[in-house]
């Protein structure tokens, strides 16, 4: 059993505070996905978890031991690198042994563990190679290996696809969520790529500036996101948010345009108060072309300016509220540029933040 | 590019193998020279014209410095020579090489008040010529004893050998990702075995370089030993040469064949280390 506690975790480089009181729970067995932009604390907290970071202050417990001031050998975690890490002077089958090696097994007890290692990731081709003649996809797979041979309580990865081709990431971004079905153990991944985060996480902590933003559900992240950074980050592509002044019960857009407000949100905000209205680009799309219930939503007449095709969907770029916005045409049909469509706006699933601090005003 | 490097005229590869031939000379002839001289007689070193091949190979230069041929000349004591120089090149090296590679190591790994600035005064070290060493180093060496010890020279070769060493080291400790020392500590490697299972393994190619020149440094040193040196007790094989001289001759022969013996041990050595300098381990064990 192995639940993961952050209790107010601050990292200090000297007078510079880049991580401040993280608080997070993990349950067993549970897999995290810490994500964020570049700099916002997300690959320290995990290097803090390690160990290869000293706490500045707060308490870290694994399990029921508080590890503050335990070394990265006894957590018992592995932990998974961009880079890889491998040992370029061992072969496959001693990268995966070196833990157990360490440890003090003996050989004949070391085999059978990474041969079930290797097995599972299907490395058995490869044992005797170095790390140098195996293609990206394989290292990611040794680095793997090398994490569950020694049936650690917690897994740690540190952004482990960002040095893969776009094909091979999503291969292992399936098989990554393959392993964790079949060695259930708890995971705690750092990614900046947010299709990631939403594929692979149970529950997904969005960071900013070494801050949580927001923790919850792949679903609750993205339906219900507390404020505008955590809207713009989750989902591709991003919300559209413009920015509006309350008038009677509707926005008023820069661009003169009133979109009525979900009527329990409408009661607690006052005539010229400022919202951000936002919108995904699945619930803005052209009339006919949508999946939303139209008579819930309202209408207006938009120039295309760009098109892009993807197949079963094309996402077009027009202008809205004074702002460059994106949406979403289910079902295509070949569009021009400049042609004028009809764009319907659902409103069911409108999310509105306030002006000033970009919390969400959703009750 | 390719085409500008491709040499096609025949005139062109001609001028080219003769530029070679023209610096190979410069380089090789005065070793070959030496190296022939040790084998050949007295005579034909002096000889007008030059004899550039010997006509006559001998091996009585070699039983003459070992005393064989007391006609000759008296020998020397070689011996004691070569073990003196091999006492303090071997221990000098040795030290360099483990406090170089410590403070190699800290230089690359860890951050500290000072670090550049000691980087670099260890490296303005190495501007100032040895020479200009002899005197200061004389007075205080003969203040404290040290004159005419071999614990002194190594003290000297160990001094000009540290910051070279520890400059050299950082830059291979440099070139080991730091995430394969993490990466061991995950494993359950303390910090010391991290760096003896991984790093060090990884280094050896570039510990085995500063090997060579700590070794080389010192074997070959002249100015300085020979200022700090007075007897059997200390003399090294480079300062044992001045033996050869006399007031009014110089025996060239007998100084060759000294100087093929100070060669000899120093060649076979970078033959041993040379198998060690196999570059690119370290590439394939990060990214792709």
């Amino acid at each position: 059993m192995a639940e993961v506690h952050l209790s107010k975790i601050v990292k200090r480089y000297g007078s510079l505070e880049v991580v401040h009181g993280i608080d997070l729970e993990v349950a067993h067995n549970e897999f995290v996905v810490l994500v964020g932009p570049s700099g916002c604390g997300k690959s320290t907290t995990l290097r803090m978890i390690a160990g290869l970071e000293e706490i500045s202050d707060g308490e870290l417990r694994i399990g029921d031991r508080v590890v503050n001031a335990l070394p990265p050998r006894s957590r018992n975690i592995s932990m998974v690198f961009q880079s890889y890490a491998l040992y370029p002077h061992m072969t496959v089958r001693e990268n995966l042994g070196f833990g157990l090696k360490i440890s003090g097994m003996t050989p004949e007890d070391i085999k059978p563990r990474v041969e079930e290692a290797a097995g599972i990731l299907g490395l058995e081709p490869f044992m005797e190679r170095l790390p140098a003649n195996l293609s990206g996809g394989q290292r990611q797979r040794v680095a793997m290996g090398r994490a569950i041979v020694r049936h650690p309580d917690v897994f740690l990865f540190d952004e482990p696809l960002s040095n893969l081709d776009a094909k091979l990431r999503g291969q292992m971004r399936v098989e990554i969520k393959k392993l964790h079905q079949r060695v259930k153990t708890t995971v705690i991944y750092v990614t900046h790529d947010q299709v990631e985060a939403m594929t692979l996480a149970d529950r997904i902590v969005i960071m900013r500036d070494g801050y949580v933003e927001q923790v919850g559900t792949p679903t609750e992240v993205f339906e219900r996101p507390v404020n505008t950074f955590v809207a713009g980050f989750i989902g591709s592509p991003p919300m559209n948010q413009l920015d509006g002044v309350v008038a009677n019960g509707a926005a008023k857009l820069n661009d003169g345009t009133l979109v009525p407000l979900p009527e329990d949100i409408a009661a607690t905000l006052f005539d010229g108060q400022k919202v951000v209205v936002g919108f995904r680009p699945d619930a803005f799309a052209p009339k006919g072309h949508s999946l939303h219930v139209e008579d819930r939503s309202i209408e207006v007449a938009l120039p295309v300016i760009i098109s892009e095709p993807l197949g079963t969907e094309t996402i077009i770029f027009t202008e809205f509220g004074g702002k460059e916005v994106q949406a979403k045409m289910l079902d295509p049909r070949p569009l021009e540029d400049g042609e004028t469509l009809t764009f319907t706006l659902d409103l069911e699933r409108l999310h509105v933040f306030d002006g000033e601090s970009g919390k969400s005003l959703r009750a | 590019m390719t085409s500008a490097m491709t040499i096609e005229k025949p005139w062109q590869r001609w001028l080219l193998r003769l530029t070679l031939f023209i610096a190979m000379m410069i380089l090789v002839v005065p070793g070959a020279w030496v190296v022939m001289t040790a084998f050949r007689p007295n005579v034909e070193v002096m000889a007008r014209p030059p004899i550039w091949i010997p006509q006559q190979w001998t091996l009585n230069n070699f039983l003459a410095i070992f005393g064989f041929l007391p006609d000759r000349q008296q020998g020397l004591p070689v011996p004691s020579y070569f073990i003196n120089s091999l006492v303090i090149s071997l221990t000098s090296t040795f030290v360099a090489i483990l406090v170089g590679m410590m403070g190699g190591y800290a230089f690359a790994r860890y951050r500290f008040k000072g670090k550049g600035a000691l980087f670099l005064s260890f490296m303005l070290s190495r501007t100032v010529p040895g020479v200009a060493l002899s005197l200061p180093l004389f007075i205080l060496w003969s203040k404290i004893g040290l004159i005419d010890t071999k614990f002194g020279l190594i003290l000297v070769y160990m001094a000009i050998n540290i910051p070279f060493t520890i400059w050299l080291t950082d830059g291979f400790f440099r070139q080991i990702p730091a995430d394969l020392s993490e990466a061991a500590q995950i494993d359950g490697c303390t910090r010391w075995q991290a760096f003896w299972k991984v790093e060090f393994p990884l280094a050896r190619s570039g510990l085995a370089s500063a090997g060579i020149f700590a070794f080389l440094t010192a074997w070959n040193e002249f100015a300085l030993a020979s200022q700090l040196t007075r007897t059997t007790a200390s003399k090294t094989m480079p300062v044992g040469l001045m033996d050869f001289t006399a007031q009014f001759t110089v025996d060239w022969t007998g100084m060759s064949a000294m100087a093929v013996l100070i060669i000899i041990p120093a060649l076979i050595l970078t033959f041993i280390v040379q198998k060690h300098l196999i570059a690119g381990l370290t590439f394939g064990g990060v990214k792709g």
